[in-house]
């Protein structure tokens, strides 16, 4: 039994190839189906998103798991020939396939470092999973594991933090300067893709307004509509921006849109209260001028850019220490997928048994006084007795349930019912011990 | 050595350490990205060690009290050393409240320096009979003194704002720039310190007033430089919150006069010694 993992990611797999793959949420319970009903494969999960198509199993025998997944796949999504596909897929098993998973849910594997989606999209194809009953024992624990890990990273490194996108970065810089943006509006003039997105982000932070300013009036309706603002005509925007506490300008202008001496007039009318410009038009539309006035702050689009590549840095010297908790949460991981097998578990158990037996029997001579050699093989023949016929029926049934489609429950439910943790880990450390030899 | 003087010169030596703690915390790298809590293990150690300053320091001016029987705030030693125990406090108020520690690196540094001016001073304490001129005298230096304590975080959140508009209009961002709080709260800290200064210092001038007419028999002694200084401070905020609320001097200029207003306090200080 092993658990497998084969699939195509952006790094292995151009566009062309990946968007054969994509599983629309509505058809992922068919796939989940198609995907289980082959017997080699006891458990499945299939992760679907832009990025990455993998499939993640539990299988009998590891080799034959690996060709029945690529079959499903070729079979399935795709319009492309097995030859072509073949290089772009990977294939991890054991614990590979658990650093694997662990680094995708932690975002180490994604084209932005850090971002935030996957760990979301993991969560949904294991929800996906669950409702189609095509996941056990095994994967349970182990998608639970990967989003705890991933939540771990998130929070004792610094990976998700600071904006790595142009957009965010704005939204950053405001933060530093006016705390809570709750309470501050915002202006857009023109539009474009990074100003919309931008405004997206200003929205999603909460802000109390945002206008909308275009040379074409029906255009500053159409995204004050889309993105929930109020639209202003071009000729007022300088009222406007006395009373907005962001500017945000793109349009294509070739000339400056804002000047310095408007600003001044801004300033002046605001009492002073801080405003940020910020200008992603190229060419600029801002006059760089206004930040040499007091309260006045200007970042235009190569300003932004720095300070994101700034952060992209910080956050692959962040990845490193993922890593080592990576590296960490699988070896605990581990442990437990090896006590999944039959014997460690018996040893343990019987084990548990004979500890309880001991100490029992120790408790009761100490009471009793001096005993003969024969009353004292007599209490110890009784005790064993009763353990042995306790877990006669318990060991065979293990046993034998072990291979069948219930087994890893079953040794999931022997653990935890006689409380195994601990019995299962010492063999472990003493072979570390072993293997470290003697201190000298 | 006198009880009280061991437990100064314990939250002198636990101040110095807490002081030295705060500014390694100020260019240390590691917690460039996590201005919010204190998770490491040297902003720990700051802060334990500033507390533990902080109590035997409380424990001094309880001893202090006991020996003069009456307010510790008798001589310019006392007056010094009370205002660096209350501005100690004001900063575990804002850490507890903000937990914006990096206000720490800023008022440590002068709590200290506070206080190694004040061992500096003598400490005889006049023997006080608790009458009524002597009992305003009591309530004249705690208002006055508190007073000045709001400023000095007035100017610290003005500093702060200086420093981090810097940042901002230079584009550079050292590991500083992302310990310190926004903008806007720092000009909110500023306009709060102020407005809670100034009647502080009011009542603390006419209790002053009131002082003097029981000891003096006169409550103005026009002669008096340190009346006339200690005027001029309270005319300068006066005219710096008026400013604020009719003709908005806010963020940069507010930093600015709010540094100006304690440095000329400093100075009326070091006139008086």
């Amino acid at each position: 039994m092993n658990i497998i993992l084969v699939g195509l990611s952006h790094r292995t797999a151009p566009i062309e190839i990946r968007e054969h793959f994509s599983i629309p949420a509505n058809k992922m319970g068919d796939a989940l189906y198609h995907l289980k009903s082959d017997p080699l494969i006891e458990e499945g999960i299939i992760l679907s998103t832009c990025n990455r198509v993998e499939v993640c199993a539990v299988v009998k025998d590891t080799r034959a798991g690996f060709e029945a997944v690529k079959k499903f796949l070729i079979e399935s999504y795709s319009g492309v020939s097995r030859e072509s596909l073949e290089p772009c897929f990977y294939m991890h098993s054991a614990s590979n396939c658990l650093r694997h998973l662990f680094r995708v849910a932690s975002s180490l594997d994604s084209m932005i470092l850090g971002e935030p989606q996957i760990l979301g999209q993991i969560k949904d194809a294991f929800d996906q999973a669950i409702l189609h009953k095509t996941t056990g024992v095994i994967l349970n624990k182990v998608f639970k594991k990967s989003i705890s890990v991933a939540k771990r990273v998130r929070t004792e490194t610094r990976i998700a933090e600071s904006a790595v996108s142009v957009s965010y970065a704005a939204v950053e810089l405001a933060k530093k300067i006016f705390g809570k943006l709750t309470e501050k509006s915002v202006l857009l003039i023109g539009a474009g893709e990074m100003a919309e997105l931008a405004a997206r982000h200003f929205k999603g932070n909460g802000v109390l307004s945002i206008s909308f300013v275009n040379r074409s009036y029906d255009r500053a309706l159409e995204l004050a509509k889309d993105l929930g603002g109020i639209p202003v005509k071009f000729e007022d925007f300088h009222v406007e921006m006395a009373r907005s506490d962001i500017v945000l300008c793109s349009t294509g202008a070739p000339e400056y849109v804002i000047k310095s001496e408007e600003v001044s007039k801004v300033i002046a009318i605001r009492q002073n209260r801080p405003i940020f410009f910020i200008d992603i038009s190229v060419p600029r539309n801002i006059d760089p001028k206004i930040n040499d006035l007091d309260n006045v702050f200007l970042y235009d689009i190569d300003d932004l850019q720095i300070s994101v590549e700034t952060n992209i840095k910080q956050r692959k010297k962040e990845a490193l220490k993922a890593e080592e908790i990576i590296s960490e949460e699988i070896e605990r991981f581990s442990r437990w997928f090896k006590s999944l097998d039959a014997v460690p578990m018996i040893i343990a158990l019987k084990g548990r048994a004979e500890e309880i037996r001991m100490a029992e029997l120790e408790k009761i001579l100490g009471k009793m006084g001096t005993l003969t050699t024969a009353q004292r093989e007599a209490l110890e023949g009784l005790t064993s007795a009763i353990v042995n016929k306790l877990l006669h029926t318990p060991l065979t049934v293990l046993k034998q349930e072990v291979h069948s489609t219930n087994g890893n429950m079953m040794l999931e439910a022997t653990r935890r019912l006689f409380d195994l943790e601990d019995m299962l880990a010492q063999p472990e450390r003493e072979k570390q011990e072993k293997t470290k030899g003697p201190p000298t | 050595m006198m009880l009280n003087v061991f437990f100064f010169k314990a939250t002198l030596a636990c101040y110095f350490l807490g002081t030295a703690f705060f500014l390694f915390n100020l260019w240390d790298r590691k917690g460039e990205r996590d201005a919010q809590g204190f998770s490491f293990w040297s902003q720990r150690l700051a802060i334990s060690v500033t507390g533990t300053g902080f109590v035997t320091h409380t424990i001094a001016l309880i001893l202090q009290l006991k020996i003069s029987g009456f307010v510790p705030l008798t001589n310019l030693h006392e007056a010094i050393s009370f205002f660096s125990w209350a501005i100690v406090l004001a900063f575990f108020w804002v850490e507890i409240k903000y937990r914006i520690s990096i206000l720490g690196s800023f008022i440590l540094p002068l709590a200290f320096l506070f206080l190694m001016s004040a061992t500096a001073l003598p400490n005889e304490v006049p023997s006080l009979d608790p009458t009524l001129g002597n009992i305003w005298l009591g309530i004249h230096t705690t208002l006055s003194v508190l007073g000045i304590v709001a400023f000095a975080i007035a100017f610290i959140a003005g500093v702060m704002y200086l420093l981090q508009e810097r940042f901002l209009k230079s584009k550079q961002f050292s590991s500083l720039y992302y310990k310190l709080p926004p903008l806007d709260l720092l000009d909110q800290w500023n306009k709060k310190s102020i407005l809670l200064g100034f009647p502080l210092l009011t009542l603390g001038i006419i209790s002053g007033a009131f002082r003097a007419q029981y000891s003096l028999g006169s409550f103005w002694a026009a002669d008096n430089a340190k009346q006339v200084l200690t005027l001029g401070t309270w005319f300068f905020y006066l005219v710096v919150l008026h400013g604020r609320i009719t003709i908005g001097w806010r963020a940069k200029k507010a930093a600015n006069l709010a540094i100006i207003g304690f440095v000329g306090v400093l100075f009326i200080f070091i006139t008086l010694a």
